[in-house]
This record gives C-alpha cells, sequence and structure tokens, in this order.
C-alpha cells in the first residue's frame, strides 16, 4: 500500500536513501503514536483532577459526619446537619421508573423500525426519534411544568390514587392528593429523555444482524416474535446493553428537567406522587445561595456520591457484558 | 526560543490589555435579586461618566467568596454578615435597595387582597398545623370572606434564595416553634410542601394547585398580577404590598441598631408597614487592596442613591430613605481607608 501511495519520484534508488525514508516514515509513526496517546491520557488526567477535587472538596463534610453522611435522611442547611440519603433515594428511584419504561418501549421501537415497519415510514420515525435526542433538557423541564405536570395532575394521578386505593400495598405507593409534580412525573420525563438513546442504538444494532440469519429463521417457520427473541436479540445483547448504559447514565445525571417537576422536597416517602429530590437536582438548587464552609461541602459530597454511583452502574454493565462474552465465545 | 517569544509578549498584552479594562470599570459579584437594577443603574451611569460596571450575578454565596478572596472589588449578599464576620474579614458592609416579599394564593373566587393573613397564622400554614382553608384562625381574620374546605398546599422555594431567607426569618418572628424547628436561611429543612425552583416556579405551581400558598418577590407578583394576601402588621393593622408600605418599614427601623445595617425588615413597626421586606447588602473591604478601584465603586453607589430611585421604582423596587443613605455615606468617610489610613470616600454632600 504504501509504495502505491508514494509519489513516482520519490522511490528510493540507493539502500541508503531507501532507509533514509522509512526512517521518516517510523518518525511519523512514533510521532503519531505519541499523538494519540497524548490525547488518550489527557481524558485520564481530566478525570483524575475530577476525583481529586470533588474529595478534596468533600473532606470537611465527610469528616463531619462520616458515613452516616450516606444513611442519613435529614437535610438542614440552618443547623448544618446534612444526609444524603434522600437525594440518593431519588435518584435511584427515578431513573428505575424511567428505566422500566423506556427500555421495553425503546426496544418495541426498535422491533418495528427494523423488522415490520413499511419503508416510507421509517425514515419520520426514525428523525423523530433523533429529534427527541435533540432537544435541551431545559425545555424538557419548562414543557414538564407548564404543560405535563397539569396534564398528569388531571388524569394519570386521580386515576392511580383511585384505582390502587384499595389495594393494600399498591395504595401507599400512590398515595395523597395529586400534585402535578412529583418523583413519578420526574421519573415519566426521563423516560421520555432517555428514550430516543435506547431506541436509536437498538435500532443500529438490529440493522446489524445478518439478513440471512433472520432469513433463515424465518423459514424453518418463526414467527416475528420469535425471530427477535431467539435471533435478533442474542445476536445484538452487547449493543443493546450498551444503549441501555447510556440511557441510565444520563437519567442518573439528568439536572435541569428534574429539577422542575420533581418537587424538591428532602423527603423519602413510600409514595412516587410525593414530591422527592435527585442528588443532581439539590446541586443545582442550591450551590448558588449555599453559605458556609460544611453546606458547600455536602454538596460537593453529593457530586461525589452520584460519581461514585454512576461508576459502579458502568462496572456492572462491563462485568455482565464480560460474562455473556465469555458464555457465548 | 522565538516562538517562545511571541507567546511570552501576547500574553504580556492579553495581561495589558485586562489591567486597563479592570482599570475602567468596577467589578463586582453577587446576589442574583438585585442584578436587574444593578444593571439598569450601571447602563445608565456609563452613558453618563464612561465607567461600566462588571457584575456577575452568581448567588451571594458566591459573592461572600470572592469578596473575602478579593478577586473583586465589591461582594453582594442578600442575607447581610453577622458582625463578627465582617470584623473578621474587614469589611464594611451597606444596603443599596430594598424589596418586598409576598404571599400568594389560588382560591376560587379570591382575587388580590381579598384574604387577609398573619405571622402566627402563616408559620402555622407552613409548618403544617393549618391544614384547611376554613381553619377557624383564618376564618376568624377573614370575616365575610367565604373560604372553602379546601385542603392547603404548601409550596416554597427549592432553590437557595434570599427570599427565603426573609420568609424564614419573619415566621421565625412570628411563632416560636418555627424558630425552635427550623430557623431562618437561604433555604431550610421545609416541614411540608413542594419546593419550585425561582419565582416563576413558586408562581407556576401556585397557579396550578388549587389550594396552595406561596411566597414570591414583590416585583415578581406585580408584574405577573399574582394573588397576593393582606398580611397584619405589628401594630395589628392589615395593610396591602405596595412601595409606600415597604418605605415605612424601611424609616421605622432603626438602622444603627445592626452592625453593617445588618437588618431584615420584618415585622416593623408603623401603621401603615409591609411585615416582609429586606434590603440587599454590598461588601467592600475596609482596607482596600485597590482603593482606586473601591473609590470607584464608591462613587457609583453614591450616584445611585442620588439619581437611581426613580429607577427602581420602575422595576419595583424601593430606594432606600434618605435618612438611612446619610448614614451609610457616613460610614464610607468613616470606615473605608486606603494603606495611608486616608479616607477613601469625601462626603461631597
Amino acid at each position: 500500500m504504501a509504495d502505491v501511495a508514494l509519489p513516482a519520484q520519490s522511490i528510493p534508488t540507493t539502500s541508503s536513501s531507501r532507509a533514509k525514508a522509512l526512517d521518516r516514515l517510523r518518525m511519523g509513526d512514533v510521532a503519531f503514536r505519541i499523538l494519540t496517546r497524548a490525547a488518550a491520557i489527557t481524558v485520564l488526567v481530566l478525570l483524575g483532577a475530577v476525583i481529586v477535587s470533588l474529595i478534596d472538596g468533600s473532606l470537611p463534610a465527610l469528616r463531619a459526619f462520616g458515613l452516616n453522611f450516606l444513611v442519613e435522611e435529614r437535610w438542614n442547611p440552618v443547623t448544618e446537619r446534612f444526609g444524603a440519603l434522600a437525594p440518593i433515594y431519588g435518584t435511584l428511584v427515578t431513573s428505575v421508573i424511567a428505566m422500566a419504561i423506556a427500555v421495553p418501549l425503546g426496544l418495541l421501537i426498535a422491533v418495528f423500525l427494523t423488522e415490520r415497519c413499511p419503508i416510507w415510514l421509517r425514515r419520520p420515525i426514525g428523525i423523530a426519534i433523533e429529534l427527541l435526542a435533540g432537544i435541551p433538557s431545559i425545555i424538557y423541564g419548562i414543557w414538564g411544568l407548564f404543560v405535563f405536570a397539569p396534564f398528569l395532575q388531571q388524569t394519570l394521578q386521580p386515576f392511580l390514587i383511585t384505582v390502587f386505593g384499595p389495594v393494600p400495598v399498591l395504595s401507599s405507593l400512590f398515595e395523597g392528593p395529586p400534585y402535578g409534580i412529583g418523583v413519578l412525573t420526574a421519573g415519566l420525563i426521563l423516560a421520555i429523555m432517555v428514550l430516543p438513546f435506547i431506541t436509536s442504538i437498538s435500532r443500529d444494532v438490529f440493522d446489524a444482524v445478518p439478513p440471512v440469519l433472520k432469513e433463515a429463521a424465518y423459514g424453518v417457520g418463526c414467527t416475528t416474535w420469535e425471530v427477535v427473541r431467539h435471533v435478533v436479540v442474542p445476536y445484538t445483547r452487547v449493543g443493546v446493553i450498551g444503549g441501555v448504559m447510556l440511557g441510565l447514565g444520563r437519567a442518573l445525571g439528568e439536572t435541569m428537567a428534574v429539577t422542575f417537576v420533581i418537587g424538591n422536597a428532602h423527603r423519602i416517602s413510600a409514595s412516587i406522587l410525593a414530591p422527592g429530590t435527585t442528588i443532581s437536582a439539590t446541586i443545582a438548587n442550591e450551590f448558588t445561595e449555599a453559605v458556609g464552609d460544611l453546606y458547600t461541602s455536602s454538596l460537593i459530597a453529593l457530586g461525589l456520591i452520584l460519581f461514585v454511583i454512576t461508576f459502579i452502574v458502568l462496572a456492572a454493565a462491563r462485568y455482565m457484558l464480560m460474562r455473556i462474552e465469555r458464555r457465548v465465545g | 526560543m522565538r516562538p517562545l517569544h511571541t507567546i511570552a509578549l501576547a500574553g504580556l498584552f492579553v495581561a495589558a490589555g485586562l489591567m486597563a479594562a479592570a482599570a475602567l470599570d468596577i467589578s463586582g459579584a453577587g446576589a442574583t435579586f438585585p442584578y436587574p437594577i444593578y444593571a439598569k443603574w450601571a447602563d445608565a451611569y456609563k452613558k453618563q461618566t464612561g465607567v461600566g460596571l462588571n457584575y456577575q450575578s452568581i448567588g451571594s454565596g458566591g459573592g461572600i467568596k470572592q469578596i473575602q478572596a478579593n478577586t473583586v472589588t465589591f461582594g453582594a449578599s442578600d442575607m447581610p454578615l453577622k458582625g463578627e464576620d465582617l470584623d473578621k474579614n474587614g469589611l464594611v458592609q451597606f444596603p443599596t435597595v430594598m424589596g418586598g416579599v409576598v404571599a400568594v394564593v389560588n382560591l376560587d373566587g379570591i382575587k388580590a387582597g381579598d384574604v387577609t393573613l398573619d405571622g402566627p397564622t402563616l408559620a402555622k400554614i407552613f409548618l403544617g398545623e393549618i391544614k384547611s382553608w376554613n381553619d377557624p384562625s383564618i376564618q376568624k381574620l377573614n370575616a365575610g370572606v367565604k373560604l372553602p374546605s379546601q385542603a392547603i398546599v404548601v409550596v416554597h422555594r427549592s432553590d437557595g434564595s434570599g427570599t427565603t431567607f426573609v420568609f424564614t426569618d419573619y415566621l421565625g418572628k412570628m411563632h416560636a416553634d418555627w424558630k425552635s424547628k427550623v430557623g431562618s436561611n437561604t433555604s431550610v429543612e421545609w416541614p411540608v410542601g413542594i419546593g419550585a425552583k425561582g419565582n416563576e416556579g413558586v408562581a407556576n405551581n401556585v397557579a396550578q394547585t388549587k389550594g396552595s400558598v406561596g411566597y414570591v418577590e414583590y416585583a415578581y407578583a406585580k408584574q405577573n398580577k399574582l394573588t397576593y394576601t393582606k398580611l397584619t402588621n405589628k401594630d395589628g393593622k392589615a395593610v396591602s404590598p405596595t412601595i409606600e408600605a415597604f418605605t415605612a418599614a424601611a424609616s421605622s427601623a432603626n438602622w444603627q441598631s445592626a452592625p453593617g445595617f445588618g437588618l431584615v425588615l420584618t415585622n416593623e413597626a408603623g401603621a401603615a408597614s409591609w411585615p416582609i421586606s429586606a434590603a440587599t447588602f454590598i461588601l467592600i473591604h475596609k482596607q482596600p487592596k485597590d482603593p482606586a478601584a473601591a473609590a470607584e465603586a464608591l462613587k457609583f453607589f453614591d450616584w445611585t442613591y442620588t439619581n437611581g430611585g426613580k429607577m427602581a421604582e420602575e422595576l419595583d423596587y424601593v430606594p432606600m430613605p434618605a435618612n438611612v443613605v446619610t448614614q451609610i455615606r457616613k460610614v464610607w468617610a468613616e470606615q473605608i481607608k486606603d494603606a495611608s489610613g486616608k479616607p477613601i470616600f469625601a462626603m461631597a454632600h
């Protein structure tokens, strides 16, 4: 290949000039390798710097509260007693609600687009989903507050309260006055926000399944469900999990949209209609006017916790992928 | 070596440019609440004098940190610093402009000013002790008004805010339980209710939820025509929130009683006084690192006291009363000095 690319006059005639030319090429290679390595190391340095400054910033809070910080529900800026349990709980619950809705819905859309959709409809739906991903989160927040929350307040929430009211355990899950905003609303908004990630990645990997595999399955008489269940999904597992994890990462860290609709109360309620808070919403709400070292330090400690949660999620995803690959391979 | 020289030279030029800009513009950082009026004043001042103001509205906490770190000429805070904090950091504190806080409600058939509340009742509502609008203690204040038997939904600010500080300070003065259980700060541990971001968030949640009550800045309530309540003041009179009522509260207050004018104008005496209003504050070093810049900043604020009143009222802020301004100028002349001990601000008036 290199010979072909070289201009004719630079083809070396003597062995010394040939060695020189090779040296030059090798130098270029080395330089390129150093360049790419430096770029990669930059990421590590940045990440390290973020970790160090997060730990450094949260030291006063961790020193004052210790591990109690993780299990204390109270968050009182007046007495400077802080605990992260309510934001951690809110972060996890809203993300679980979001994933419980977005994963099945996203996969169904992706299956429809790749297996069942008429060609003329494929492009409009695909573009609509990618546009969803391009909407800034503040727009979701404003829409959630002004349009979505009042809608839920009048429709879904009263419905849930009356339907599940007489059911023993579920009644406490759907208890209380319909505020419109709350943990459930935040979860629903998050579901809409992560849907495009899951859908477009799943669609792309579903598209990559060799047609011959599917055709063979159809050939032996499989239904569409069986093809999807036994051919498409096993073949694309790694990619689908990647898309789900990307969506989960966004759901865990999403700030603006959640802040608008979650109700921002530092409380843990059994009911998912009640107001709650998340880690990033708390930081966004309170950081600007937080006066006092312990207060700001506690907010930074919340950031550190979110960082750790995200890390654990990513590590768990990697581990799952590794196990799948080992079993398959 | 040559490229290095070029970079160093370029750096010098940039630095020189920045210094030139710093010499021209006054730099400040802090509270978001007064930002609109500071921007308006700065605009008018620049047209008149050519000196601009670079004000970053990053929040009171940030403003306090930046003035302590000496990266700005003045800091701005909605919550006054305590006397010992001022002394520890060698800071002078003075108020620039005031605003009021009003309670807003959403009840069928109730218009702005129809309902009257008082401090203890408001505190009990926000403590969650009064749960329904037809509670006897509310009905007693509103003879002749038909109140529904509706659950009260409390809406409060979720973001840290000077408005919250003033409001909770008022509740603390009106009810011992509030003071001991909740206290007052830019954000507190709310016993009940839902949190909404910013004045617009509170207003919108109140507008959407029947039976709700919240608190917002007066300017925001007025510009958006929200349903405010009357409040009973210290003299037992039910008053409506107006510029006159805020000014009455400010004039009757004893500003010299608190170090650094650090008063919160809640529950002030006077028949016409609105019970929840507060000033926003400026922090400046007693012995500034750059006396020339500090002098420019003081000149700017001096100009706003003389010329800025009408502009403030246009934006529904309340100018400081004349007697307070005289005291502030006196403090400047007495306390803010350069390294040689010479006052930076000369009393021209």
